[in-house]
């Protein structure tokens, strides 16, 4: 009979459609951002944040990085603790994306000095050799419109105050970027919770052993150069030759990291690859350039 | 009989402009794929990946996929109801508004004023044109389908109808939201609410745009160029009916392992594993068609198109099952198998319709017959393998990528450094613009024959208009 009559056709093709739309769409909202998930740590964005923020979007950086870690083991070994429904209370829009043509960023907040930060937007490749990230350097020469931030402010109904408006003066569109990046996932205290603690004597294995501190040298060029420098004489991180501390003082800080100081804790590279670093830096004659 | 008045000239329109937008569409990929492979091809500020990607999904979703759903569907709508469309006029403003329309989502997409929200990024003015352009289509298909001379409505009609209804509630509610001024707005929903409308309008407008009207087409198209009816009217009815209530219900499948509610995971999980049922019913549907004409896959080119292009369907709608259960999704998601995917349902599944349906439309829309069979056989092998370049490669590249990820030291550290595994894709990559470069090969080939159709073709024979006045597309 409908196959006769268009409008019931019509209003039963609705229908249809309807019933599978109000159950996993509509009825979500009575759960998803209430009370239940909330996180009292989590903060709106302030004005410098929310720039960047919309920056991001401008840029499509989305297209490239996901901004969520899923709980599973090696996405949280990798990124950090996995998200929480309460941490993206102010997205407007959400911004998880669909593809990790690089790094997810859901846990990048304090993971680097913002000096990193700035260097590699203005040129990916001079930090990570082989990237195929473009150079974001000619955002720099664009300075931010503080009324506009303002009215944005506004919109979200975030707080902001007058000297947060006042500073946005004369601030480039980099500035609001790495001010946003830095807040991404740092809302909740996971760096400390995932602190390791060391227990009984530390010992490296490879003292002096020159395959070991080979395989260092590789690792410290992959993972380090780019912020201690590629002779250890330093950079936007500070030089490394000459190092005075223990070998287990220097396998706790490139395994933890020192979040205060804006170094990335290296864990995930395993106890291994972190004694041969160790090696590499305390027992190879950088000097001369040999073991 | 009297011969119905059927409006030809606007069919002829929008096929030259769905066309236009698709070759912008597939160069567009080719560039942002070889954007990937070298970063500096990127040209700021209006010519770089993160803005170009966009540019080639909303060209190749809005501008191809959607011009040519009005091109034929505005043909077959004249045909199955044995009338002439219900106001001309508006199909006029329908096709330059559509031109003003694509012309300004991409004009703003390059300047960076997009929402961010995949298949959804134009902001809102164009929103809103997109939504006149929209009313102005349904308006006149359904107002013709309540006009028709014939009573019952046949199978194509039925997926029109849904898809009309269909894309319009999905884009009107992701769409909304408050504006901060000309071009920037915010979403009306936040964080994991808007992930959850996002990805249900996001899946759907892939149900609505690219499963429900391609269908319509292939039901259409099938038995018109075979001249045998399509082997099963009550399959199609339960294809259908069950196709268009259980789509809405798979959306969170791109959504597995976040922080939307689990509930609504495993509804997405289960649905989509029972999506193959209704999604394979139209697949047999046409196999079966062709019981005792299997020959014409030899001998007429058409059904190889059509007969390809439902197979990719069938591929694509068993992968995307598969893809939408945990444990895999654990696995692949958010690596390059997705756009390997993605790209066997628009190259494979719905651009091997599209193309089928505008060569079967040249005798009748330009009067001429296709200029040559040979360059239509050599654009279709051109693009089918263009395409499987593309999406086994992506394949590869992805389980690649995937286990490169998750491996694990035997001290339960990573293998892995990300870049470690990122720069493994630059061959892959390779793979994939070398496959986007073949397909663009063979859409080139596809225009130029489309070209010399109309300068040089035969005038088109008497079979050819007596078939196009012929309204109902076999019944069984």
């Amino acid at each position: 009979m409908w196959e006769k009559r268009p409008v019931l056709l019509l209003i039963l093709a609705t229908a249809a459609i309807l019933v599978g739309t109000v159950v996993t769409m509509v009825l979500p909202f009575v759960w998803v951002n209430t009370e239940a998930d909330r996180i009292a740590s989590v903060t709106p964005y302030t004005p410098l944040q929310q720039e960047g923020r919309d920056l991001y979007i401008r840029e499509g950086c989305n297209n490239c990085h996901t901004q969520t870690v899923r709980p599973l083991v090696t996405e949280v070994l990798r990124y950090g603790d996995y998200s929480k429904s309460g941490e993206f209370v102010y997205d407007r829009p959400f911004l998880w994306g669909s593809k990790r043509t690089g790094p997810d960023l859901a846990r990048l907040g304090g993971k680097y000095p913002d000096s990193w930060h700035y260097k590699h937007m203005d040129s990916p490749r001079s930090m990570v050799p082989r990237t195929n990230m473009p150079d974001y350097a000619w955002m720099k020469t664009n300075l931010l419109d503080p009324e506009m931030v303002r009215r944005k402010m506004q919109v979200l109904g975030f707080p902001y105050t007058e000297e947060q408006i006042k500073a946005l003066v004369g601030k480039n569109e980099i500035d609001a970027l790495v001010a946003y990046l830095q807040k991404l996932g740092s809302d909740i205290p996971w760096r400390v919770a995932t602190q390791a603690t060391m227990v009984g004597e530390l010992k490296n294995p490879f003292v002096r052993d020159h395959q070991a501190m080979e395989e260092g040298r590789e690792i410290y060029k992959k993972n380090c150069a780019s912020c201690h420098g590629e002779h250890l004489d330093g950079d936007i991180a500070p030089p490394l030759n000459g190092l005075t501390q223990t070998d287990a003082a220097l396998f706790e800080t490139l395994y933890n990291g020192l979040p205060a100081g804006g170094m990335p804790g290296f864990a995930s590279l395993g106890a291994s690859k972190i004694w041969q670093v160790v090696s590499y830096l305390k027992y190879h004659d950088h000097e001369k350039g040999q073991h | 009989m009297e011969k119905p008045e059927y409006n030809q000239a606007i069919v002829r329109s929008f096929v030259n402009w769905s066309i236009v937008w698709g070759l912008v569409a597939v160069l567009v990929g080719v560039i942002v794929s070889f954007q990937m492979i070298y970063p500096d091809l990127n040209f700021p500020p209006y010519l770089t990946f993160g803005r170009l990607r966009p540019l080639h999904t909303n060209a190749g979703i809005y501008g191809w996929g959607v011009g040519t759903i009005f091109a034929l569907f505005l043909y077959i709508v004249q045909r199955l109801c044995k009338t002439g469309l219900w106001s001309n006029k508006l199909a006029s403003f329908q096709l330059w508004f559509f031109n003003a329309t694509i012309i300004a989502a991409a004009v703003t997409l390059l300047l960076g004023y997009t929402t961010s929200k995949e298949y959804h990024e134009l902001e809102w003015p164009i929103d809103v044109m997109v939504v006149v352009l929209w009313v102005a289509f349904a308006i006149n298909i359904i107002m013709t389908i309540i006009k028709r001379k014939e009573e019952q409505m046949y199978i194509s009609l039925w997926y029109m109808m849904a898809a009309i209804v269909g894309v319009a509630i999905l884009y009107l509610v992701n769409a909304a939201a408050v504006p901060v001024s000309l071009f920037k707005s915010y979403s009306a929903y936040a964080g994991t609410n808007d992930a959850n409308v996002h990805w249900w309008f996001g899946h759907n407008a892939v149900a609505m745009a690219l499963t429900a009207p391609p269908l319509a087409m292939f039901y259409y198209f099938l038995p018109k160029s075979t001249g045998v009816p399509i082997y099963s009217h009550r399959l199609s009815i339960i294809s259908f009916w069950s196709l268009i209530f259980m789509y809405l219900w798979t959306g969170a499948h791109h959504l597995l392992w976040t922080p939307v509610p689990d509930w609504i995971q495993t509804l997405a999980m289960a649905f989509s594993v029972m999506l193959i049922a209704p999604s394979w019913g139209s697949v047999i549907n046409g196999y079966l068609s062709m019981n005792g004409q299997w020959q014409q896959m030899k001998e007429n080119y058409l059904v190889k198109f059509l007969i390809l292009g439902i197979t990719f369907y069938g591929l694509q709608t068993l992968q995307g099952p598969m893809q939408a259960i945990r444990t895999f999704s654990a696995f692949i998601h958010y690596t390059d198998w997705i756009p390997g995917h993605i790209h066997m349902g628009t190259l494979g599944w719905v651009s091997l319709i599209a193309f089928a349906g505008i060569y079967f439309l040249v005798p009748r829309i330009y009067g001429r017959e296709v200029y040559s069979i040979p360059l239509a056989n050599l654009h279709f092998w051109l693009v089918v393998v263009g395409q499987l370049i593309y999406s086994v490669s992506l394949w590869v590249a992805g389980v690649m990528q995937a286990g490169m990820w998750n491996a694990v030291n035997a001290d339960g550290s990573l293998t892995y450094t990300f870049m470690e595994t990122m720069v493994e894709m630059y061959p892959y990559w390779w793979a994939r613009a070398v496959g986007g470069v073949i397909y663009l090969a063979g859409v080139l080939v596809f225009i130029y024959n489309i070209w010399m159709s109309v300068r040089k073709g035969q005038p088109a024979t008497a079979t050819a208009t007596a078939t196009a006045a012929a309204g109902s597309a076999g019944r069984a």
